[in-house]
């Protein structure tokens, strides 16, 4: 950020959300969960525990509040008061499980609060977390309304992959140790390997080409992956990708804080969307018999 | 003692203020041993419990997802809401001419001093990775990285950093005359000591109205920066996204706390400088009733911004918000809470009765209970918002542990040895500010001692040394 870049890009920067935030995109990345299809087999997680480097750290630090799951499925259960008078002796329809990861919100709230800009948002419309620079003050985490930022409260490298289990780590992404934050990154180094692929061959990088390990884990296909760029600004990134699709379908804009729908068939929603924090994940509400 | 209804007596003759204060000076007796004694134990807890944290990771201190805060940063802001008192006696009560703050101006200022050195080092002892503390400073980098302006944890290094700068001079500034006096009063290393410290100051003229001038300049500009820091630290809540933290009200919230907790703060210092030093002639129960006074008008502004606070967030309708304001009252929270509430707002009640305000030893225990009121406030800020929040998944309490109270009992231990030491190497009563108080009161209560003993060049001598004796006897 020398002071000629900043003359000079000054207004680039200070576009504020209102206007939609930084404007040159190159992708933006976002998905679809489809809570339809989803079973809450956690598979998913596992997929991201392997593929991220996530520690394990055991029972008791995980009922301590020290587990690094980036992605989580949370269980709610039925009211037992059905409302007009009906009271549910049992939980008829099991529990709804929520698969929560990084929203990579557009205006994300854990981005301006970070003291060293160790979060900021990536052209690819990515959330970053750059673990080097990071010094943990903890701010992003209690700044994140959804609360989807882990921090390493201790190393874990030793208790977590003793030998020879180090042997299985992913060598496409560092190991974090103590004192750093970390979160879903949406597998940035599939992302990174994909598009220095398309560059080598000259090509744009295709819809589907790119697949965060969760996705391409679940067995019921609940989620979509993919550039939603084209819904925003048409003729840039990934064009007609599924994801999009999904997300023109079902009427969820970006850059809104509610989302107006008359049509009771348009199940998308997005958590907490009133915040205003912009998130690019995209739930299809799971539809149930009362 | 208690009958007395002056400020200071206005007999007390030059020779013997600084006789009185450079005693406190002399070499320490067995109590002060003991303190620093008491006080270095303190710190080594703290010390014992940051190596552990150092070496092991911030888990052992019981933070943990979601409560990623504790007892660090509340501490943090205590300290902090401490340091105001120094600038509300020595800044706004200069610039409004409220000349009782004399004599008890210099240890005040002394503690804003020494609870920034405390305070600021929570921010730090709170880093994952501490040892990076200052990539926030934006210092020049050959990779052109720089701390990003838009966070407040930003802000209040620079905050904090300017108002330790301001008020540390202010301190020293104001300290220079009375160091002139320990300097002709000092032998051996002392004496080199202070001829260094003084500047060469020799009480002429010119002297004086430069330093009248920087004085003056330094208080104007500290009174802004005070006001400034505590909204910079309290805009480490108001700017975020989160219920309970997200208030409109909390600058104006956080001074007037801070100033309270201040107050209660001198009064804790004023009631021991008083017993140990035996400061009954400078630091008198009127002094004591007023700065009471003071703390009670400011006890009750802070009530009232909590009530604005309460009643904006019930009639707000923000459902999250109003969940956890219902949930600081009747949840796992509520016991401190409430306490909180008592010490705050209902104790500092005593302070309406001018029996109790003139009472040294209930002042004492008043004064330390509305400062743990003021240290639970701070912690009724941080913890109950962490715990439940906007996500349901992540409700959870938490409580901390040994380490966390360690470092927040030794940060005692840490400000209790400062404070010793400046007891011993600066005068903690301003010299030459009571002489000037205790000048302007004869003018206008004893003319005919003034007419004696304040005769400057062009005034008519006074007939025989009669006067002059009347007043020695």
């Amino acid at each position: 950020m020398s002071l000629e870049n900043i003359l000079t890009n000054w207004s680039k920067y200070r576009k504020g959300a209102e206007e939609g935030g930084f404007h040159d995109y190159e992708h933006m990345w976002g998905r679809v969960i489809d809570l339809n299809k989803c079973t809450g087999c956690s598979a998913c997680v596992v997929a991201c525990y392997a593929e991220n480097n996530l520690a394990v750290v055991g029972k008791d630090r995980f009922a301590d509040g020290h587990a690094m799951h980036w992605l989580r499925i949370e269980r709610y259960w039925d009211e037992p008061d059905l409302g007009e008078g009906r009271v549910a002796e049992f939980q008829h329809h099991g529990a709804s499980f929520l698969p929560m990861h990084c929203q990579q919100c557009n205006a994300a709230t854990c981005e301006p609060v970070c003291p060293v800009a160790a979060t900021y948002h990536t052209p690819d419309g990515l959330n970053a977390q750059v673990y080097n620079r990071c010094i943990g003050s903890r701010y992003c985490s209690n700044n994140c309304p959804y609360r989807l930022r882990y921090f390493n409260f201790f190393s874990y490298y030793e208790s977590s992959w003793p030998a020879p289990l180090h042997m299985q780590l992913n060598p496409d992404l560092t190991v974090r140790d103590k004192g750093v934050m970390e979160k879903c990154t949406f597998c940035v180094q599939r992302i990174r390997a994909v598009k220095d692929k398309a560059k080598m061959q000259d090509r744009k990088v295709l819809d589907g080409e790119v697949q965060p390990a969760c996705v391409q884990t679940c067995p019921t296909s609940a989620m979509t992956f993919g550039d939603i760029l084209d819904m925003h600004s048409p003729g840039k990134g990934v064009e007609n990708t599924q994801a999009a699709a999904l997300w023109r379908k079902h009427q969820v804009e970006l850059g809104k804080a509610k989302q107006v729908k008359q049509d009771p068939e348009l199940r998308g929603y997005r958590v907490l969307e009133g915040l205003n924090t912009d998130p690019k994940v995209l739930f299809l509400e799971r539809v149930r018999e009362v | 003692m208690s009958d007395q209804h002056k400020d200071i007596n206005e007999d007390i003759r030059w020779a013997k203020i600084n006789e009185d204060v450079l005693r406190s000076m002399e070499n320490p007796r067995m109590g002060y041993w003991v303190s620093v004694v008491v006080c270095l134990a303190l710190l080594s807890l703290a010390v014992i419990a940051e190596v552990y944290q150092y070496n092991t990771g911030m888990g052992v201190a019981n933070l943990n997802w979601p409560q990623m805060w504790g007892l660090y940063i509340a501490t943090f802001i205590f300290w902090i809401g401490m340091s105001h008192s120094g600038t509300l006696l020595s800044a706004i009560l200069h610039i409004t001419h409220a000349d009782w703050r004399k004599p008890i101006y210099r240890f005040a200022e002394a503690m804003t001093t020494f609870t920034l050195m405390t305070a600021g080092l929570f921010p730090i002892i709170h880093l994952g990775r501490l040892w990076n503390m200052y990539w926030v400073l934006p210092y020049y980098s050959d990779r052109g990285i720089w701390p990003n302006f838009r966070s407040p944890l930003v802000w209040d290094a620079f905050a904090i950093g300017t108002y330790l700068t301001s008020s540390a001079l202010f301190l020293y500034i104001g300290s220079i005359p009375d160091l002139a006096i320990c300097r002709d009063n000092a032998r051996g290393w002392r004496k080199k000591l202070y001829t260094a410290l003084s500047l060469g100051w020799r009480g002429d003229d010119r002297q004086w109205r430069h330093f009248r001038k920087a004085y003056l300049i330094m208080a104007c500009f500290l009174i802004p920066l005070a006001v400034s820091v505590h909204s910079i630290v309290s805009s480490d809540f108001a700017m975020s996204i989160m219920p309970g933290w997200h208030v409109t009200t909390f600058p104006p919230y956080f001074v007037a706390g801070a100033l309270y907790s201040g107050c209660a703060g001198i009064i804790t210092l004023f009631v021991l400088l008083r017993y140990y030093f035996r400061f009954e002639d400078y630091m008198t129960l009127p002094i004591l009733d007023k700065t009471c006074k003071l703390t009670f008008a400011i006890a009750m502004v802070w009530t009232y911004l909590n009530l604005v606070e309460f009643s904006s967030v019930w009639y707000g309708h923000d459902m999250v918000a109003k969940e956890l304001l219902i949930d600081k009252f009747t949840g796992t929270y509520s016991p401190y809470f409430w306490a909180m509430l008592f010490l705050g707002s209902v104790v500092p009640f005593t302070m309406a009765f001018e029996k109790i305000r003139r009472s040294i030893s209930a002042m004492f225990v008043i004064s330390i209970l509305l400062n743990i009121g003021m240290w639970l406030d701070r912690w009724m800020i941080v913890g109950p918002t962490l715990s439940a929040s906007y996500e349901p998944f992540a409700f959870s309490v938490s409580w901390p542990s040994w380490v966390q109270w360690f470092i927040v009992i030794g940060s005692f231990g840490w400000f209790g040895l400062l404070f010793l030491v400046f007891v011993k190497v600066i005068p903690s009563v301003s010299m030459y500010e009571v002489k000037e108080m205790i000048f302007h009161r004869r003018h206008i209560a004893h003319k005919d001692i003034a007419s004696v003993m304040h005769r400057r060049a062009g005034d008519a001598k006074p007939s025989g040394e009669a006067g002059l004796e009347g007043v020695k006897s």
